[in-house]
């Protein structure tokens, strides 16, 4: 094993994950038509994902908090955004693009906020009380989560929500035999810009220097001067904004959405941020990626296995990394 | 002067009591060395001081202000570094990101950065790596130098010889013995002779409390005294 691991080293390491995965897939998929639409279905799922994980794992990592309430920020985002779009039909409707812009980036904008506002009442109300004692952190963020989804069936009631898409956003490009949805381009992109500017808040400034040392050793921080209670609360009100554009994006992208969103994407937000690694945003980029693109090609190749393959995924990664693939130093 | 003054304090960690009333004063200048056996409290009680564990009774006193309760950040503010026995760098930084995260205002000052060169001239050689792939003995001179990158008060250092090779320890003590011009030092050590080459004044703990104190030049000439409370053979 150690072999293996030295030797994927040498030619870019964990990180050729997704490329080795996608080869083979070429490999048994046959058809490149195919393989491409799958593909580019992995990455766009991937990054969505990613946009859902990356605060949970940059949560788990800074605050040891054990948060499964984070989908209830999912299933809001998700919701208000839809509600945003609803209410600005008008604008999508319309034939000038400026206008559907507008309205997607004001969806977007109000779950980003929704999401900032959310995360500041559950740290400070919910969170806090209960740092570093973990089972009452499941039990009190359990709990919350129940009360989220409930508060989401009696706003917006417990049949499916239609969520309108901007029509430049509908439809496909067709290059030869390949179609590519542009939702999901759309979706990428934002997915891209997102994890470019974390890695610059991380990498580039004096508050992301702090989060990435408060992953390793909190204590530390705090003989340094530095107040962590202060970063949590910044941490975590961008995790659940992250998870609530994670959330309004995926909405775009299902176009019908019921309470239990959430719910059914945090198994998937867990594998991502298990596999990737702790508090590690590459790490959650990768997992997320090679999970989008696992969950595309089984779906195609072996539909009976769709549902088991993300676990068997990171059962395999477990074994091999028991800390995940890129987990951030501890 | 007396810069740190600890009277009766007592810490618990979980329900068992650890410190059973630590007390003794720090004055300002030089070395004072914390000794005593393992388990006696020593490191519980540089916690203590650093906020790190909240005593549960007692003061803490520090340039005339009292401390105790106070939280770690805002202990370390008013001049305090600490240098805990696992050296708490952060592996994932690089040498310099660790530095320039102890830096008051995220900037290095030109003339403490060259004082830490000379001292430690790993620090400038191996400024861009990442401070996991460090040896022991660098990675305690990275937890040194992040100590003294802004002007301090009083160092806290906690076993800094631990597991390091002799040369290690020398230069430590060289760059030690250069600090305390400057800075108040008080360390916690098992390496008695390391200890006895640095310190002016010392205390010995033990199960949680003083049991001696006073000039380490008395205490190194003492061979029965230094038998009875560390089991040193005379």
């Amino acid at each position: 094993m150690n072999k293996l691991t030295d030797t994927l080293g040498r030619f870019g390491g964990v990180n050729l994950l997704p490329v080795a995965l996608a080869a083979i897939a070429f490999v048994l998929i046959g058809a490149p038509s195919s393989w491409v639409t799958l593909t580019i279905a992995g990455l766009s799922m991937g990054m969505m994902v990613f946009l859902m994980a990356s605060g949970l794992s940059l949560v788990f990592g800074l605050m040891d908090v054990m948060n499964f309430g984070h989908s209830a920020f999912i299933s809001f985002g998700a919701f208000v955004a839809a509600s945003v779009l609803a209410a600005l039909g008008g604008w999508l409707d319309s034939d000038s693009i400026l206008l559907a812009c507008a309205a997607l980036a004001l969806a977007l904008i109000a779950a980003i906020a929704f999401g900032l506002a959310a995360g500041l009442f559950f740290e400070t109300v919910i969170i806090r009380p209960v740092y570093r004692d973990h089972l009452r952190q499941i039990l009190i963020t359990m709990g919350a989560l129940i009360v989220s989804e409930q508060i989401i069936l009696a706003v917006w009631g417990g049949t499916p929500v239609t969520v309108p898409r901007p029509s430049f956003l509908d439809g496909a490009w067709i290059i030869g035999d390949v179609s590519i949805e542009k939702y999901r381009i759309f979706a990428f992109g934002i997915g891209a810009v997102v994890f470019a500017g974390l890695l610059a808040l991380l990498n580039r400034t004096r508050v992301g220097l702090l989060i990435r040392a408060g992953v390793e050793n909190r204590e530390m921080v705090e003989s340094l001067g530095f107040k962590i209670n202060r970063l949590f609360i910044g941490v975590f009100m961008l995790g659940s904004a992250l998870a609530a554009l994670g959330g309004a994006m995926w909405a775009g992208y299902e176009t019908l959405i019921t309470p239990a969103l959430g719910g059914e994407m945090m198994i998937v937000v867990f594998i991502v941020v298990i596999i990737g690694g702790l508090g590690s945003i590459e790490g959650t980029l990768l997992g997320a990626i090679i999970v989008g693109l696992t969950a595309n090609y089984i779906g195609y190749l072996a539909p009976k296995l769709a549902l088991a393959s993300n676990m068997l995924l990171m059962m395999a990664i477990l074994m091999w990394r028991p800390s995940g693939l890129r987990p951030a130093v501890k | 002067m007396t810069l740190l003054s600890v009277k009766d304090m007592k810490a618990n960690i979980d329900q068992y009591a650890v410190l059973h009333g630590i007390s003794f004063d720090v004055p300002e200048g030089g070395v004072f060395v914390l000794l005593g056996r393992n388990g006696a409290g020593k490191t519980t009680t540089l916690r203590a001081i650093m906020g790190l564990w909240q005593p549960s009774a007692g003061s803490v006193t520090f340039q005339g202000q009292v401390i105790a309760g106070m939280g770690t950040a805002d202990i370390a503010r008013k001049g305090i570094a600490y240098v805990p026995e696992n050296m708490g760098i952060f592996g994932g930084l690089t040498v310099e990101e660790n530095l320039i995260l102890a830096t008051a205002k995220g900037k290095f000052d030109k003339q403490r950065l060259q004082r830490i060169y000379d001292l430690f001239p790993a620090i400038e050689k191996f400024w861009t790596k990442q401070a996991w792939s460090l040896s022991g003995g660098q990675k305690q001179m990275l937890a040194v130098a992040r100590a003294i990158i802004e002007p301090r008060a009083l160092i806290l250092v906690d076993e800094p010889t631990k597991g390091l090779a002799p040369s290690i320890v020398a230069a430590m003590g060289e760059a030690f013995r250069e600090i305390a011009q400057t800075t108040t030092i008080l360390l916690v050590e098992q390496n008695f002779n390391f200890a006895r080459s640095l310190g002016r004044d010392m205390a010995v703990i033990d199960d949680g409390r003083v049991v001696h104190s006073g000039s380490m030049v008395d205490f190194a000439a003492d061979k029965a005294l230094q038998g009875q409370l560390l089991g040193l053979s005379a």
